[in-house]
This record gives C-alpha cells, sequence and structure tokens, in this order.
C-alpha cells in the first residue's frame, strides 16, 4: 500500500475535478461561499470515505451484472443520512447547498471511485482512497470558493467569519457580479483547470504542483 | 388544477430562464461529455427529454401515494435513484424490442443518463415545488427540451474548436467551459423575462 503515492494521486496527479473532470455539477453550481464550499467538500469526503469502505468490503459478495444498481443503494443510504444530519445540526448549510446534497448520490466522484478503486482494492486501501480523494475535491471547491467569493462579492469566508457576512476586502460596488452568477463558474473553473494543466504538462519537480494545488 | 397559463409558465421557465445546465447547473457531465459534435449531442438531449418526462411521471405517483402516506419522505433520494434505474434499464429494453430504430438512434446515451443529475434533479424539484402530476410531466420534458438546446448549440460551438487556435494550457477541455461561460452569459438575458406580464 503506498499511501505517499495515494496522496498525491488524489491531490494533483487524478484530481477527480482537475484531472478526472468528474463531480462538475456541484462544483460549478455552490461555490459562491466559502462556508458552503467547504461543507460540500467535508459531505462528499465523509460519503466517499463511508461507501467505498463498505463497497471494499462488498466487493466479494456483490454479482458483477447488478453492481452499479448495488453501489447506487450503498451511497443514497450514506447520502440520506449526510443530508439528515446536516438538517438536524446544521440548517444553514443545508439551506444553502438545497438540492445538491441529495444529487451527491448522482455525483459520478463517487461512482467512479467505487468502480474504478473500492472494488478492486482491499478496506484499508479504500478508505485512503476516500479521504485522499475527497480532500482533492474540497481544495479545488476551497480554491474556486475564495477567487469567487473575491471577485463577485468582495468579501472572504463567507458564511463562516465575521457572523456570516465574510471579512470585506473590496468596498461595495466593485465587485463583478457576473463572478458569482453561473458565468463566473464555467470561467473560474477554466482558468483553474488551465492553470493545473500547465503545470502538469511541464516535466518538473513536485514542489511546484503543490503550490498550484494550494 | 393547473391551469394552462402556470403549465405555459413553467414551460418557457424550464426552458429558457431557469435552463437546466446553464442557470441550474444540473447535468453538467453529459453537458461536458457528449457534446463535441451535433450529432451526438442531440441524440442524447433525445434520450434526456424521454426519460426526463418518464421519470416525472412514474415518480409522482410513486412519492403521492407510496411515500407520503406512509411517512417515509426521507427515504426519497434512495426511491427516485432506484426507480430511475431500474427505469432507464426497462425504457432500454422496452425500446430494443418494440422500437428498434428509436433505441439505435439513442444508442449508448440511454445507459449514460441514469448517472445524469438532471433526471433525479426534476423530480426532487417535483416534489419540492408540489407540482400536480400534469405540472410535474410539462416541468419533465420542457427541461428536457431546454437540455437539448443548450447541448445542440454548444456543440455547434465546441465543434469548431479543432479549427481554432486557443492559449496551450486552455486546449482541451478548459477552452469548452470558457465556451459555456460564454453560452451562460448568453442565457442570463432570458431571466429578465417576465412571463407573468404577457399572460394578462
Amino acid at each position: 500500500m503506498n499511501v505517499k503515492k495515494q496522496l498525491m494521486d488524489g491531490l494533483i496527479h487524478q484530481n477527480p475535478v482537475t484531472v478526472q473532470l468528474l463531480g462538475m455539477c456541484s462544483v460549478l453550481a455552490i461555490t459562491t461561499t466559502l462556508f458552503n464550499g467547504i461543507g460540500m467538500g467535508m459531505s462528499v469526503l465523509v460519503i466517499l470515505t463511508c461507501a467505498n469502505i463498505v463497497i471494499a468490503l462488498l466487493r466479494k459478495i456483490i454479482p458483477s451484472k447488478i453492481r452499479i444498481a448495488c453501489y447506487i443503494v450503498v451511497i443514497a443510504g450514506f447520502v440520506t443520512v449526510v443530508d439528515l444530519i446536516l438538517k438536524a445540526f446544521l440548517p444553514a448549510l443545508s439551506e444553502s447547498l438545497g438540492l445538491f446534497i441529495p444529487l451527491i448520490v448522482v455525483n459520478c466522484i463517487i461512482l467512479g471511485r467505487a468502480e474504478s478503486f473500492a472494488s478492486k482494492n482491499g478496506i484499508a486501501a479504500s478508505a485512503l482512497d476516500g479521504i485522499f480523494q475527497g480532500l482533492g475535491y474540497t481544495i479545488v471547491l476551497i480554491i474556486m470558493c475564495v477567487i469567487r467569493e473575491f471577485l463577485g462579492n468582495g468579501t472572504f469566508g463567507g458564511g463562516i467569519l465575521n457572523g456570516g457576512e465574510g471579512v470585506r476586502i473590496l468596498p461595495e460596488g466593485i465587485p463583478a457580479l457576473g463572478m458569482i452568477l453561473p458565468v463566473g463558474g464555467f470561467l473560474t473553473l477554466a482558468v483553474v483547470i488551465a492553470v493545473m494543466q500547465h503545470f502538469l504538462s511541464r516535466p518538473k519537480k513536485s514542489e511546484q504542483k503543490e503550490e498550484v494545488a494550494k | 388544477m393547473s391551469s394552462f397559463t402556470t403549465l405555459i409558465t413553467v414551460a418557457l421557465g424550464a426552458i429558457l430562464v431557469n435552463n437546466f445546465i446553464v442557470a441550474q447547473f444540473l447535468g453538467i457531465c453529459p453537458f461536458m461529455g457528449v457534446s463535441k459534435k451535433v450529432e451526438t449531442a442531440s441524440g442524447m438531449g433525445m434520450a434526456v427529454i424521454f426519460v426526463m418526462g418518464v421519470a416525472s411521471a412514474v415518480c409522482w405517483p410513486i412519492n403521492k401515494f407510496i411515500l407520503e402516506p406512509n411517512n417515509l419522505i426521507f427515504m426519497q433520494t434512495v426511491v427516485f435513484i432506484l426507480v430511475i434505474a431500474s427505469l432507464v434499464q426497462f425504457i432500454e429494453m422496452f425500446l430494443q424490442k418494440s422500437m428498434p430504430s428509436l433505441y439505435e438512434a439513442l444508442g449508448v446515451y440511454l445507459p449514460l443518463i441514469t448517472t445524469n443529475c438532471a433526471v433525479l434533479g426534476v423530480v426532487l424539484q417535483n416534489t419540492q415545488n408540489s407540482y400536480d402530476f400534469i405540472t410535474s410531466v410539462v416541468y419533465g420534458v420542457t427541461g428536457g427540451i431546454g437540455f437539448l438546446l443548450v447541448i445542440v448549440l454548444f456543440a455547434s460551438v465546441r465543434e469548431r474548436d479543432e479549427f481554432s487556435e486557443c492559449p496551450k494550457a486552455f486546449e482541451g477541455f478548459p477552452i469548452a467551459l470558457v465556451e459555456a461561460g460564454l453560452l451562460a452569459l448568453a442565457f442570463l438575458g432570458f431571466s429578465g423575462l417576465d412571463i407573468f406580464r404577457f399572460m394578462k
């Protein structure tokens, strides 16, 4: 088991969003405040890890013909658990993420990892894979949130800092509202992936890549 | 009961104002994945219209007559995704048997639709907005039409990618995202559309 390789894969070389290009819907839709980004990232991390563990446990029992349906049931179960927990303990987050919490069921990242990793590897490796892939997803979400919130709203840490208002960096009137509208989502993700491609295509040491990921 | 006016409002809203892809970010994966050619894009769009309409029609009675009376609303996500997955499988078998020409036209896109979040999204929105049966079906079908419209427009833009130069880092996926962003910007123009005023 190669922990370091798995970590680097999850964060950079096989990053679920910027390299595997999975789970675009939530990345584009909810990255308007830092609070949303962290909340969504953590939810996906938890669901991905739990689902990976259970699927790795059951990988020898599940018949291969109906495996996709089985995976979906496992994933949907965990999504429902997380959905109910958020509704009970973090109603504000549940409200602002709305439809996108139940839609984690059809998030390709989770089904993709179940199919390509958890169904072939042991429990410990699958759990680590869930955590690292979840972290890679969360980091991209946070980068997107920080950029979009700063350019679109002129604040940092909306939903968490300063009583939910966020710390204001740009004065009101200057920020381009378009950045928190759908347009901004597409453009920001395009730039993030382009930067990633630029650095990955250059055969350099991994230190530089780390900077990009952060 | 749903009046004709509300149906028109729901329909125009689903196609233009609250378009599933460019305004609500549902179904981005197939939108990005199968939009390299206009033909494949329109095939996918057709399949989505079909499945979204049928899924809305099937899930509405399940929610109304099974989940609600038994206080099982919290099971919605699990039940709906299972219904959609089996529905897609069923439609596939049915089409193969009775309408081979349509089956061949939809091809590989039919099974892919299970993981299209627009389908689960439309069903969940139907229950959240407590639409009645007819409105649900109209919302499903017109949401699919909106999907078809955007994916075909996007594919025809993307077909030109190969012949245009762009910065090296942006090649491939990022430039497609930029194009999608511009498309979203264009559709933003519809958000000022005041449908109710036309109706009066």
